[in-house]
């Protein structure tokens, strides 16, 4: 539920009273450990990015360096993953989106006067997140897989090719990113339109709006925040995640995003520079991203 | 304003109709407007929770399977699997099970301690840099876990740290902190701070007056914050792949094992814990619901 | 689809035959209303009444149970909120938070398609004093500032007939005052049909042409202000529209042109044209302003109603007016208003007094007083509490 709060962090609690020694105290052993944890991981990742293979060095010996042409290598050599991962990422947001919004409205606004229901609805939102990320992936590879019921019956009535796959293809690794990240989507637009004033609808409707203007001139607009915040939960971790496209998982060797990539270089060909400078263009181009989407909808209040 | 016609939804079912009917005989009942939102809406809310459940009741299911070492087709239902959990691999499973709960339960109270007092100061106190504390503690939920785990890495790497046990509750512990001070945050705004002020105005001491009454009151807003961070820390995969080294955690050992097939009792496993953390959460909100209704009853 | 002209003029409304359950309960009972155009017309009962529903029908927001709904003479019952041409001032204003107070009002033109919405839009601003904040959001607007947008935001449609509901609840005395002011003159100027809901009498009566008080799901009683006021026929309209004295009692002897009937040994006569009802038991009543205190036995009058000897149990000075709360010994208490066309009250705590009316204003209800006994949360808490009072007195006086 959590997410949820994130997603409505902009309700900023009342003016802070006191100043005083006690918040250093108490801001200090957590501040600290994220400085240590957190930022300067992020400064050696720089560091690590801009290293050179060590002279006379084995596989996996770096030295300091100011070597930029990491990111240039990188680049020109997995940027089909690069855009694959934004590619994959923000076509999975958007089904995502379309999936989560009939789910939130009626659990927000629909079921408002069966609170116990609601509540069983949002239950059954975050069930997945209750089973295990892999196995659940891991049990949509085998449903969807060559030699199961569903695929071999499509192919049987002809809306696949006999010789199609589901699994190894983009449309399986985007389908796994859209189901795994669905309750990221769904909680934040819940937490929205849970709190629609209803009677915004009805003065719309009053105003000579038909349904469907309606739902856009008043309810998409004050869904806003949620829209915005479950897109970034949604977006965000989809862009990183390696799981879905691993070839053990949903993909296949064409469908390989940033994260398997920066898995492969920094675990398996102990290529750290290369690992790094792909993290780092992957978090720039995140943070430039979501700052042009916030900005462009309205809602910096969230951050 | 809609409340009267409402209120009357909620409270009782249908009632009698012929009433109406005998006054007016002659005319018919009015057709009702069908919206789309009147059965279109219901039917798809049901099949999307029913896609939703799929992997899920898959998972369930092939817990069962009186499966050899890959757990890929129905070979016909045994509950030797639930038995004998351990059985396997010389018990793998159970092992890397194991670390993870321990890993989960470190991370989740070093997490929920530290985060717990960044929200009370930040809610309750002004300082300088208040907006660059709320950007560091906002960045980890908005960077990519891979960054996250590489960049742990790295530093872990350069220092020249071995990667074991520590090194995953380092890192689970680093992006918990956030989730639980935005959690325990929304409970401290939310609390009144008259009732401190009562308390010290009652003769309690500081001390006092936090047991007493300021950590009682926050413990719903930390115990949220507690079981969210051991779910994220029990189903992390990504940030642990990068820091674990040698050590095998329930996530990693599927990892790890799909590509040549993961044995039923990592099935078991799975599901056992979905149900335990289904029933709580089940359970809390059906005694809630329960209470609410019984308090509405009581006060008429 | 919407209407994509302006209604001429307003409307006729004819409400007929209509009944509206919900699961549980009848909010309306049985409904039939016909408000000819041009006129403001207020509904007026406690909440709960089922004035909010009729509303709420009208506007297309809930559907009637039985019956039609006739705009114009065009039957509207089946269309739906947004094809109807009417517009509602909310209690609530619902204000669009996410648009700019000029959206806001243009919205309703937008969706009609109608030419220079922003112009009409900013027109209808100026007509409620409030262009200058045009761009402004709702959230930045006092709520005087916001009721009036939400007026604007209603009457740039030129709906035939605008629905108005308890719109000055929330607004303090003086802001409303004005707001009553404003709103009779913009419905004189542009000449649309009102429809306003309150639970306001003061509110009702000096802004509408007729008054309809409504009670349990039906209309008690429907007239010109002055008229309801001055002759109700229930016990419910004559509490609820300011205050009565009430007294009950057989009809003792009856002429042509009055009813005379005993109330405790004591005659009152009321004119026979002003009663409901002429033979066995019967509530008659008088105003407490139509009331005079005497201090000394009145002569005999047969114009006129006497009581006495009583006790002033209560006054209380308001300003222009006293309130006496006079016991009279057999009847009950009697609340007497007397202006203050002196100094100070004409009588004191405990003081012997008389209380006489002219028998042309009082009035015979067609049911009796303890019907008002169900609302005691509508009423003011002054009143609740004067009610109060007499009942402990009356317990007292019976030990």
């Amino acid at each position: 539920m959590a997410f949820a709060a994130f997603a409505t962090s902009e309700a900023q609690p009342e003016a802070p009273k006191k100043k005083s020694r006690v918040a250093f105290f108490l801001l200090l052993p957590g501040i600290l450990y994220l400085i240590l944890f957190f930022l300067t991981p992020l400064i050696s990742l720089i560091l690590t990015s801009l290293q050179q293979p060590a002279e006379f060095g084995d596989v996996g010996e770096y030295e300091y360096a100011f070597n930029w042409q990491n990111y240039v290598v990188v680049i020109q050599d997995y940027l089909p993953h690069i855009l694959r991962s934004f590619g994959y990422a923000l076509v999975a947001t958007v089904f995502a989106l379309l999936f989560s919004y009939p789910i939130a409205y009626f659990i927000g606004v629909k079921a408002r006067r069966w609170p116990l229901l609601q509540s069983l609805m949002l239950v059954l939102v975050i069930a997945p997140f209750f089973i295990s990320f892999l196995l659940r992936t891991l049990a949509w590879k085998q449903i969807l897989s060559d030699e199961s019921l569903i695929i071999t019956s499509l192919k049987a009535l002809s809306l696949l090719a006999p010789d199609a796959h589901f699994t190894g293809t983009p449309f399986a690794v985007i389908f796994g990113l859209t189901y795994n990240f669905i309750p990221f989507m769904t909680l934040p637009l819940y937490t929205a339109l849970e709190r629609l004033d209803t009677r915004y609808l009805e003065a719309g409707s009053d105003l000579y709006a038909n349904p469907f203007t309606v739902f856009r001139k008043i309810t998409i607009p004050l869904s806003m925040p949620g829209i915005v915040a479950g897109t970034l939960l949604t977006f965000i971790p989809a862009a990183g995640d390696y799981v879905n496209a691993s070839r053990d998982f949903l993909g296949g060797p064409d469908t390989q995003m940033m994260g398997n990539v920066i898995e492969a270089n920094f675990l398996v060909l102990l290529n750290y520079p290369a690992a790094a400078a792909l993290s780092i263009i992957l978090m720039a181009a995140i943070l430039v991203l979501v700052g042009i989407y916030v900005k462009r909808s309205g809602t910096e209040e969230l951050l | 304003m809609s409340g009267e016609g409402q209120a009357g939804v909620v409270l009782s079912g249908f009632t009698n109709s012929e009433e109406g009917e005998r006054r007016r005989p002659v005319q018919v009942p009015r057709r009702r407007r069908v919206g789309l939102g009147d059965w279109l809406l219901p039917v798809y809310v049901t099949l999307a929770f029913i896609f939703l459940m799929i992997p899920i009741a898959y998972t369930f299911i092939f817990s069962f399977n009186d499966s050899l070492k890959s757990n890929i087709s129905w070979r016909g239902f045994t509950l030797d699997k639930w038995l004998n959990v351990c059985n396997v691999e010389g018990g793998a499973v159970c092992e890397a099970f194991a670390n993870s709960i321990v890993i989960g339960v470190v991370a989740t109270v070093v997490a929920t301690v530290l985060g717990t007092l960044i929200a009370i100061a930040l809610v309750r106190y002004r300082f300088r840099a208040r907006s660059a504390i709320s950007l560091l503690l906002f960045l980890p939920m908005a960077t990519p876990e891979v960054v996250l785990g590489a960049g742990l890495a790295a530093q872990f790497l350069a220092a020249g740290v071995p990667k074991d046990m520590t090194t995953i509750i380092l890192a689970h512990t680093m992006f918990c902190i956030s989730f639980v001070v935005v959690t325990v945050k929304a409970r401290v705004a939310s609390l009144d701070p008259a009732l401190e002020e009562a308390g010290r105005d009652l003769y309690g001491s500081p001390q006092q007056v936090w047991w007493r009454i300021t950590f009682p009151l926050l413990l719903p807003g930390i115990m949220a914050a507690a079981l969210l961070s051991f779910a994220l820390s029990f189903d992390d995969f990504i940030i642990t792949n990068f820091n674990s080294g040698s050590v095998t955690t329930f996530p990693k050992y599927i990892y790890i094992s799909a590509s040549r097939g993961i044995p039923a009792e990592a099935n078991v496993i799975a599901s056992a814990v979905f149900i335990i953390a289904l029933a709580v959460v089940v359970i809390n909100q059906v005694s809630r619901a329960a209470r609410a209704k019984r308090l509405a009853k009581e006060l008429g | 689809m919407a209407v994509r002209e302006f209604a001429e003029r307003g409307a006729d409304l004819e409400l007929v035959g209509i009944q509206k359950r919900f699961p549980g309960f009848t909010a309306i009972e049985e409904l039939d209303l016909t408000i000819p155009a041009g006129s403001f017309f207020a509904l007026l009962g406690p909440s709960g009444c089922g004035k909010t529903t009729t509303l709420r029908l009208v506007a297309g927001l809930e559907e009637p149970t039985q019956g039609r709904i006739l705009i114009g003479g065009r039957d509207v019952t089946d269309t739906r909120a947004h094809e109807r041409p009417v517009n509602t001032v909310f209690q609530s204003y619902a204000l669009f938070p996410h648009m700019s107070i000029i959206e806001n009002v243009a919205f309703g033109l937008k969706r009609r398609r109608i030419d220079d919405a922003q112009g009409k839009a900013h027109e209808a601003l100026r007509l409620v004093e409030l262009d200058h904040l045009a761009q402004r959001r709702p959230a930045q607007l006092s709520g005087g500032q916001q009721q009036r947008v939400a007026l604007a935001r209603a009457i740039v449609n030129r709906p035939a007939l605008l629905l108005l509901d308890e719109p000055l609840g929330a607004l303090d005395l003086k802001l409303r005052r004005q707001m009553q002011l404003e709103l009779k003159t913009i419905q004189e100027e542009v000449g649309l049909t009102f429809l306003h809901v309150t639970h306001d009498q003061e509110e009702a009566m000096t802004m509408a042409d007729t008054v309809a008080v409504m009670n349990k799901g039906a209309i008690e009683q429907m007239g010109a202000p002055q008229e309801l006021y001055e002759l109700p026929r229930t016990a419910f309209v004559a509490n609820f529209l300011g205050q009565s004295n009430l007294f009950s009692g057989e009809v003792v002897s009856s002429n042509s042109e009055s009813i005379t009937i005993d109330v405790a040994g004591h005659p009152i006569t009321v004119p026979l044209s002003r009663s409901q009802r002429h033979q066995g038991e019967v509530t008659v009543g008088v105003r407490p302003e139509k009331v005079a205190l005497h201090l000394e036995a009145p002569l005999d009058d047969s114009g006129r109603n006497s009581l006495g000897p009583a006790r002033v149990i209560d006054v209380s000075f308001s300003g222009v007016s006293t309130q006496y709360i006079v016991s009279v010994p057999g009847i009950g208490t009697m609340t007497v208003f007397a202006q203050n066309m002196g100094f100070g009250p004409v009588a004191v705590e405990g003081s012997e007094v008389w209380v006489s009316w002219d028998v042309a204003h009082g009035f015979g209800l067609a049911d009796e007083p303890d019907s008002i006994e169900r609302f005691p949360s509508d009423d003011d808490t002054r009143t609740i509490a004067v009610q109060r009072r007499e009942a402990l007195i009356s317990e007292l006086e019976g030990d």
